[in-house]
């Protein structure tokens, strides 16, 4: 086990060197950095002092080491745009995305994984039907006209919760919260029900999925055979065999939630991550968009890092079989 | 060898498809006694497993019971619904599937499996029931039973694993077995075992049988009545001696003729010519006929005979016919 | 299948489709005869969009700001025009705007597919039947992908892109970004299912047998994969282009797709976003009723393919 889990976090290593190339690459090639730091005047002296002092003199594998180097202590440049440290924007706007993906999340995975268990039992029943119907509804509809409808009905029309922004935060220590306050709640409400709806019918339709696919397997028949209770052979038996495959998908769908609530934060104007990201892309403003990827790349690593011990906990075959080492 | 387990009159089982309404079991009746094994045998497709699922209540929709009547000790089952019949499966009527390896559930070890099944029929303790598992799997003759208790599946081997399955089909001491090839997913050299056990299991407890199976080999080892089925329908029922040695429908005796076990030193093996019809083109008459050396236009107009007198459904029977 | 087509040479092609399985499920499927004619009414206006439309909402001869904000049905005020679906703020016609709009969505939904498909199918072919480096760099960029939604592949390509493009051709090239973003954040479904089906031909005897007769075994491999993938492909294909759809317009309504000037049904709904407090709600719903339309008949399509094709789930 334990050399499964150091060539797990080996791979996820891998896999951010990989991603921190790509970063890096962005920052050094799109776009002139001194054209985009040093205005019109300028002179040959500057361009070279600056050259130097960004480093840009020194061969590609220094400079992408030293970005490395610069990544892991949290040093991404400074922003085109607003001319402050990257650093320090991302860290003031993380708790509002991450307090937004988390109520999404639980959300998603709570009712997704009700929902999928429903429909797959009550395969042909009217209720598991509608609820089938209109789930891929749920899927066709892109998360933003889901924001806008739901703002429409209940901030527009019903006017009972707020169509953008946090509401009041409280401030503890360098995270900025809002589960504290009443309009800090209301105003999460619309959109994680925006950013979680997608996730949620995703998240269902894959349990229902992998559910008839699990009730379909001789051991089910086995146990109904054996004349099991519905109750045992469906969440005993049948729902257990179900969540490895999906706890595979659920990570990744909870690194997309961070990655959606770019969609979420735009429509509701959220100070987030997300819409620091977008509007980063309309203005070309290279180091926001490397240092996001990297954020949300040691995000999705990390998630994955855990689902993958979750394994461990559900699967006795994987506790002999992928310890060994192949 | 006198109260009958299990009854079935005239069971017949109906898939609607495209092509119309199928009978994949038409009108077949047999008794199994306490302690006998009966043996089902016949091609792919011949319906013996479609009656075993019928009889423990789990056939797949849409196919589903049309006509017939089925009763287990003297209870008439093939009516019953939802969670009466559900509390007959284990408890009254055990089953063994063909696949040890994917017959039980990996994600939970035995010893789990087999006490959730006595937990659900028997009015015992978990601690009665713990100990009770560690005796079956004693009993089924898994080595260190006590300590493999927490094992999982994929620890055990092929023969193991059908040792465990049986153990759990047994563990609520029904009074009938229903064993669907309980021996084709193994090695060779493991199979008579399994067989062993399965007949000195039920003949110490008094269990009654159906062993379904496609090999003729296992129904001479381990059957002490025989029922040979031909496209959904019974060709013929009989004591396994009888029916192996002299055996009176054609296509018995063809398929004895193509069994290397009865046909010992033959050079050559017999082969029955053509395959059985599809359920949806089902010849008029008798269903073996396009394929019977002896055919007559009897046998092309008139459905075969019920089985009276001797053990065949058949218009002329071969051992009549020898002796005439 | 085959005996069957051996015994009755005489049928057609056509005949042969008629009484196909996959014909029949259809047309016992209400939902994908339905979804069918609503897919081909929106492609077939789409493409005629120009026959259809009552004005070209892209000319600016024929715009008057005085007809801007006409509500649908109703003559306006000033000029007495009346508009079956409306104007927006500078008085083009939404019906057509929705007409124009629907054009370059599917155009660069259908384009990013294509250029997707032939991508995936390229690289799948190649990782499966070269091997070795080529497969592991290839698979495992794949599955880095994978790991990100490929929406947010799009817009960090497209972010990209547009850093490449200078300032003036930025709006001309956006659609072209546009398709290549979508395209390449979709490719990895198509390779995967193409590598597996490499893999599996490759050991078939043929293939060696090709060898030895001496024709290229890629060639072959190329003619006897793809007949083997076509369904499978299919399905990915159908489903891929309702997320493709799906993508652009969130990419135009986020404001990093198709540009104001040759707007797509996102980058209108952007616009009609704006107008949802002040009551003018037609420019915003009629566009987002359209891409409801579109995305979900696109979807309901390829879900039941994949059920119809996957007899298993049924």
């Amino acid at each position: 086990m334990l050399a499964y889990i150091i060539r797990r976090v080996a791979q996820s290593a891998l896999v951010l060197l990989i991603v921190g190339l790509a970063a890096f690459s962005m920052f050094r090639f799109v776009g002139d950095p001194i054209d985009n730091m040093l205005g019109q005047e300028r002179t040959a002296a500057d361009i070279e002092r600056l050259r130097e002092q960004l480093g840009l003199d020194q061969s590609f594998p220094v400079q992408y080491f030293k970005f490395l180097e610069g990544a892991v202590q949290g040093n991404f440049g400074v922003s085109y745009r607003q001319g402050r440290p990257v650093a320090d924007i991302l860290m003031e706007r993380a708790p509002a995305t991450l307090e937004l993906a988390a109520v999404s999340g639980v959300l998603a995975i709570l009712l997704g994984i009700a929902f999928g268990v429903f429909t797959a039992i009550r395969r042909d029943g009217f209720v598991a039907n509608f609820i089938m119907s209109a789930s891929l509804i749920g899927v066709s509809l892109p998360t933003f006209l889901i924001g806008i409808l739901l703002i429409y009905v209940f901030s527009v029309e019903l006017g009972w919760l707020p169509s953008f922004g946090r509401g009041e935060t409280v401030q503890i220590g360098s995270w900025s919260t809002g589960f504290l306050t009443a309009t800090g709640l209301k105003a999460l409400v619309l959109p994680s029900i925006t950013l979680g709806l997608y996730q949620m019918t995703l998240i269902m339709r894959l349990v229902r999925s992998e559910m008839l696919e699990v009730l379909r397997q001789d051991y089910i028949r086995f146990a109904r055979a054996r004349g099991l209770r519905d109750r045992t052979v469906n969440f005993r038996h049948a729902l257990k065999n179900t969540m490895v495959p999906v706890i595979t998908v659920i990570g990744l769908q909870l690194g997309a939630i961070i990655a959606f609530a770019i969609i979420t934060e735009t429509v509701f104007q959220w100070p987030g991550v997300g819409l620091l990201f977008i509007n980063a892309v309309q203005f070309v403003d290279i180091p926001v968009m490397a240092a996001y990827l990297m954020l949300i790349s040691v995000m999705f690593v990390g998630i994955n890092l855990i689902v993958d011990m979750l394994y461990f906990f559900i699967d006795p075959r994987l506790r002999v079989d992928r310890s060994g080492g192949h | 060898m006198s109260d009958v387990v299990l009854s079935i009159r005239g069971l017949s089982v109906e898939i609607p498809t495209r092509a119309g309404v199928v009978r994949p079991v038409d009108g077949v009746s047999y008794d199994i006694r306490a302690g006998e094994i009966l043996g089902i045998v016949g091609e792919s497709g011949a319906g013996k497993s479609m009656a075993g699922n019928a009889v423990i209540g789990l056939l797949t929709p849409p196919a589903r019971i049309a006509a017939g009547e089925i009763w287990l000790n003297g209870n008439r089952i093939d009516q019953l619904k939802g969670d009466a019949m559900r509390r007959l499966r284990g408890k009254q009527i055990g089953m063994v599937f063909q696949d040890p390896l994917t017959s039980l559930n990996p994600l939970l070890s035995i010893g789990d499996q087999l006490t959730e099944t006595m937990l659900t029929h028997l009015p015992i303790s978990r601690a009665e029931a713990e100990k009770r598992a560690v005796a079956a799997l004693e009993e089924v003759g898994i080595p260190g039973a006590a300590e493999r208790i927490g094992s999982y599946p994929h620890e055990f081997s092929g023969g193991m694993r059908q040792r465990v399955v049986i153990a759990l089909a047994l563990c609520a001491e029904p009074s009938l077995i229903i064993a669907d090839e309980p021996t084709t997913a193994l090695d060779v050299s493991v199979q008579a075992q399994i067989i062993a056990l399965l007949k000195r299991l039920c003949r110490d407890r008094g269990t009654a049988v159906m062993l379904i199976t496609h090999d003729m080999g296992v129904i001479a080892e381990a059957a002490d009545r025989v029922a040979v089925m031909y496209a959904g329908r019974l060709a013929e029922l009989g004591d396994v001696r009888d029916v192996l040695t002299r055996p009176q429908h054609p296509y018995t005796d063809g398929l004895m003729a193509s069994t290397p076990l009865a046909s010992q030193g033959k050079a050559r093996l017999h082969q029955i010519e053509g395959a059985m019809p599809r359920l949806t083109n089902i010849p008029q008459g008798c269903p073996f006929h396009p394929r019977c050396s002896y055919a007559q236009d009897k046998c092309r107009a008139a459905p075969a005979p019920e089985i009276t007198g001797g053990h065949a459904a058949c218009w002329f029977p071969l051992i009549a016919e020898k002796v005439s | 299948m085959s005996d069957m087509t051996q015994k009755i040479p005489q049928k057609s092609r056509v005949r042969l489709f008629l009484d196909s399985d996959i014909f029949y499920a259809f047309k016992r499927s209400p939902v994908a005869v339905a979804s069918t004619i609503v897919v081909s009414i929106l492609i077939l206006s789409a493409l005629f969009a120009p026959l259809i439309a009552p004005t070209n909402p892209f000319d600016p001869a024929s715009l008057n700001l005085m007809n801007g904000f006409t509500g649908p049905m109703a003559p306006n005020a000033f000029t007495g025009e009346t508009f079956l679906l409306g104007t927006d703020d500078q008085g083009r016609d939404v019906f057509s705007t929705i007409l124009y709009g629907m054009r370059v969505s599917l155009f660069v939904g259908v384009a990013a597919v294509l250029f997707a498909m032939v991508l995936g199918i390229t690289l799948g072919l190649i990782s499966g039947y070269v091997g070795g480096w080529t497969e592991t760099i290839i698979m495992r960029t794949a599955d880095v992908q994978l790991t990100f939604p490929s929406i947010l592949v799009a817009m960090l390509i497209f972010g990209v892109a547009k850093g490449f493009t200078p300032v003036e051709y930025r709006d001309q090239m956006a659609i072209w970004v546009l398709i290549v973003a979508i395209g390449l954040s979709d490719w990895v479904q198509f390779a995967r299912v193409v590598r597996g089906a490499t893999l599996v031909e490759k050991r078939k005897e043929y293939v060696e047998a090709a060898r030895l007769i001496g024709r290229t075994p890629f060639a072959i491999m190329l003619r006897h994969i793809l007949p083997n993938v076509l369904s499978p492909v299919l399905v990915i294909a159908t489903i891929s282009l309702a997320l493709a759809i799906i993508a652009e317009a969130t990419l135009s309504f986020l404001g990093v797709g198709a540009p104001p000037t040759q707007p797509s049904l996102g980058t209108l709904i952007r616009i009609g976003q704006g107008f949802l407090f002040s009551g003018e709600w037609w420019i915003l719903l009629f566009p987002a009723v359209t891409l409801l339309a579109l995305a979900l008949s696109v979807n309901l399509l390829g879900d039941w393919l994949r059920d119809a094709l996957n007899p298993r789930l049924r």
